[in-house]
């Protein structure tokens, strides 16, 4: 192996070598810029293995406790990296232990190239030992997948694969590699990535009438409302947006794979939207005459009842991928296309425009909201610990400049309406799926892709029990990823439902837990568990200051509700505080 | 509710014809099927067999919806990566057939000079003649090779299949000389995602 290497290396780009199918993959790997794999060995990916061991110096390879912690990993990486993630995973249990990080990625447009190794070709259909039919299986939650069955395949395959996931809308992509594939050797040629697919085209063609007529609405408009989502941050536009909304004057609101796009505290930034969003936000939607949606998908969470949603509005959407125009939402102009192309142009054809009176109304329900929800949350005085202060002494602490990666449940509504963000992919949550157990292994890939910042996984009782095995892959990996338990000794959200709507009927949301200091102990990870409001700030500050990883578990109320809520079935006009 | 009210709400289902240009890649039928199987929608027809361009595709997939559903089944399809075009048209904008075949045995076809005549009548002609069994051939609409069926019911028809619609769309100049635009052309710089658009009237796509 070192010796193909070497041979790689000396060959002129016109000359072939002769490698195995595992060495192609991996040259194939370095070439694409892949700096970090989260893989787990296993029976049918044993030749790739092999080859590894020769790059270790080349691909650093991090060993996971469980597939799904390796792929959330890579999904945590595409994330604050803006790069593909790469996930190994070995044939049968291992690649299906991959489907749920796959769904989470294909509903969140993340980036992934996952390799499984698969049973020796002549074997595939035999029920052969480990044997999965796994195309077939990732099939609904992939943008692309293939199965490699000859070695000879391995380079074309994998620069598609890369192309794919990074390209237009970006999405998971699996392959899988019999066996007799990754030993087989064939001439290699050098590897060259995929810039064009015949029958694929990643992004529409822009048109410039389209662009007129949404400037045209735009400049008309009187009380116009920008819906911002996690498309500007694909398409890395975040400035583009910021010169439109700047320039256009527009209360901008976002969906949380949204968040930071711009700041916080940008003045034009009026909050969250859906279902746990800010009260102005939703309760406008239904009172604008313009709705500017970019680079959103109009979720169900966002609209609410969707034929009570913004029927007054005129509605301009802009999106890269035509499918998703006219899905949920009527557009009556829609913009096809990059926002990194299309944000710019409309900016070009707008006038430049404040809307002080219409702005106020947000602020105005802004300070209904602090009263009537927000103050009780961030700033309680007494009783018992609540989410929303640990998340807004966070803040002071970290100044907005952390990456927040958060699981999935009341902790994520909260930490996502409380958390600062000063700068673009710092919000790192499982949107679309809403996958628990996403947190814990998605901030260790989160810091792989920022290393030079500070990750804090927020993360609650309940989904921090079903992935904690990936505190193994943080004791051995030595990386510094700081935990934040937020435990309320309940699955929070569900018993908030039973609470609201099924008569505090609390059907199995009593969850237990086991001493998560003690338990980070046992992996070697320094923690604390806090109680108190008079040591939390303390403690936040001995998590942050730490060298190293460090498990808080913050104790906070039992029976705490996320407001405002839009009840399930009701329109973002009855958003309640209450 | 009003009958008005009522079709804004759901409007009438109808039978579409989608014609899908797809790269001749395994798993890409599945891939296609569980667009409609996502949703509960059955496919009414499927047929599909190598274009006029070597290497492509066609699909031609019946089913019964409303339009919107099939623009947004449509798009759903476009989006793969393997799938070169969509195109969706009502029956009145496609010509489409069916073919049908029919065994019957050759002692009573041969007795009966009726048989022969309704054969005649009804377009059908004969594939195989076996001293055993003889087997027809039509091809029509659904009714017409229905209808052969009643006919030939009685005379001992032991065999019968049809096959999947295939569908020629009427407005179409050019969708021979744009796939071999898909053929040549570099990065989708001239083909575009939404060129049809001004030809809305013409053809029925995304």
């Amino acid at each position: 192996m070192e010796i193909a290497q070497q041979e790689l290396a000396k060959s002129a780009e016109t000359k072939t070598v002769e490698v195995s199918g595992s060495v192609a993959l991996l040259e194939a790997l370095i070439t694409e810029g892949t700096e970090v794999i989260f893989g787990y060995p296993g029976g049918a990916i044993m030749p790739i293995y092999d080859a590894l061991y020769d790059y270790k110096e080349k691909l650093n390879h991090i060993l996971v406790r469980h597939e799904q912690g390796g792929i959330h990993a890579g999904q945590g990486f595409a994330r604050t990296s803006g790069k593909v993630g790469v996930v190994f995973a070995t044939s049968g249990p291992g690649a299906t232990n991959l489907v749920t990080g796959l769904a989470d990625a294909m509903i969140d447009s993340t980036p992934l190239v996952c390799i499984t190794g698969q049973v020796f070709a002549h074997l595939l259909g035999t029920d052969a030992f480990q044997e999965t039919d796994v195309i077939n299986i990732t099939t609904p939650v992939t943008k692309w997948n293939y199965q490699v069955t000859d070695a000879t395949e391995i380079p074309e395959v994998i620069s598609k694969a890369f192309y794919i996931a990074r390209s237009g809308r970006p999405g998971p992509v699996l392959i899988d590699i019999t066996k007799n594939a990754q030993i087989q050797k064939f001439d290699f040629a050098g590897y060259t990535p995929c810039n064009h697919i015949r029958s694929y085209r990643p992004k529409p063609i822009v048109r410039k009438e389209y662009i007129q007529k949404a400037a045209d609405l735009i400049n008309s408009a009187k009380k116009p409302f920008v819906l911002w989502g996690q498309g500007v941050i694909l398409g890395e536009a975040e400035k583009e947006f910021k010169a439109f909304v700047e320039k256009s004057g527009i209360p901008s609101a976002w969906t949380i794979l949204g968040a930071g796009a711009i700041p916080t505290d940008h003045p034009l930034n009026v909050g969250m939207l859906g279902m746990h969003g800010n009260y102005g936000p939703n309760v406008l939607t239904n009172e604008c005459d313009v709705l500017i949606a970019i680079g959103m998908r109009f979720d169900d969470r966002v609209t609410g009842r969707l034929d009570k949603y913004a029927k007054q509005a005129k509605v301009v959407h802009l999106d890269i991928d035509p499918s998703e125009i006219d899905k949920n939402v009527q557009t009556t102009v829609p913009v096809w296309g990059d926002c990194k192309e299309t944000l710019p142009a409309l900016t070009e054809l707008i006038e430049g425009k404040s809307y002080p009176e219409w702005l106020a109304k947000f602020k105005d329900y802004a300070s209904k909201e602090v009263e009537a929800v927000i103050n009780a949350e961030i700033h309680p005085g007494s009783g018992e610990l609540t989410m929303g202060e640990v998340i807004h002494q966070l803040n002071q602490l970290t100044n907005g400049d952390a990456v927040i990666v958060t699981d999935v449940g009341q902790h994520q509504m909260v930490a996502c309406r409380y958390a600062k963000l000063n700068q673009t992919r710092s919000n790192v949550t499982s949107g679309g799926l809403g996958t628990m157990g996403f947190a814990l292994p998605a901030a260790i890939g989160a810091k792989f892709g920022a290393p030079e910042r500070t990750v804090v996984a927020v993360i609650g009782d309940g989904g921090f029990q079903m992935t904690l095995q990936e505190l193994g892959t943080i004791m051995q990996s030595g990386i510094d990823v700081k935990i934040l338990i937020l435990n309320n000794r309940f699955l929070g959200m569900v018993r908030q439902w039973q609470e609201l709507f099924n008569e505090h009927r609390y059907s199995f949301v009593d969850i237990a837990s086991p001493d998560f200091v003690a338990l980070a102990a046992a992996y070697g990870i320094a923690g604390k568990t806090v109680s108190e409001r008079e040591n939390l700030n303390d403690s936040l500050k001995a998590m942050i200051d730490h060298k190293g990883s460090f498990l808080l578990e913050v104790m906070v109320t039992k029976e705490n509700n996320v407001f405002p809520m839009v009840p399930q079935g009701c329109s973002v006009a009855e958003i309640r505080l209450k | 509710m009003s009958t008005q009210k009522n079709t804004e709400i759901y409007p009438a289902k109808q039978e579409f014809n989608i014609t899908v240009y797809t790269e001749n890649q395994i798993g890409l039928l599945n891939r296609i099927a569980i667009i409609f199987t996502r949703r509960k929608i059955n496919i009414d027809s499927l047929n599909t067999s190598p274009s006029e361009i070597e290497s492509i595709h066609r699909f031609n997939i019946v089913v019964n919806e409303t339009e919107d559903v099939v623009r947004k089944l449509s798009r759903q399809i476009e989006k793969q990566v393997e799938v070169l075009k969509v195109y969706f048209n009502t029956n009145e904008d496609v010509i489409w057939q069916e073919l049908a075949l029919y065994k019957v045995p050759t002692d009573i076809i041969a007795e009966k000079a009726s048989v022969e005549r309704l054969l005649r009548e009804n377009g059908a002609r004969a594939v195989v003649i076996r001293k055993d069994y003889t087997v027809f051939e039509t091809t029509g609409h659904r009714e017409e090779t229905d209808a052969l069926i009643k006919i030939l019911q009685p005379f001992g028809l032991i065999e019968f299949v049809r096959s999947a619609r295939v569908a020629i769309i009427k407005d179409s100049d050019g969708f021979n000389r744009k796939l071999r635009e898909f053929e040549r052309l570099e990065p989708g710089e001239e083909v575009s995602e939404n060129e049809y658009l001004n030809n809305g009237q013409k053809i029925f796509t995304m």
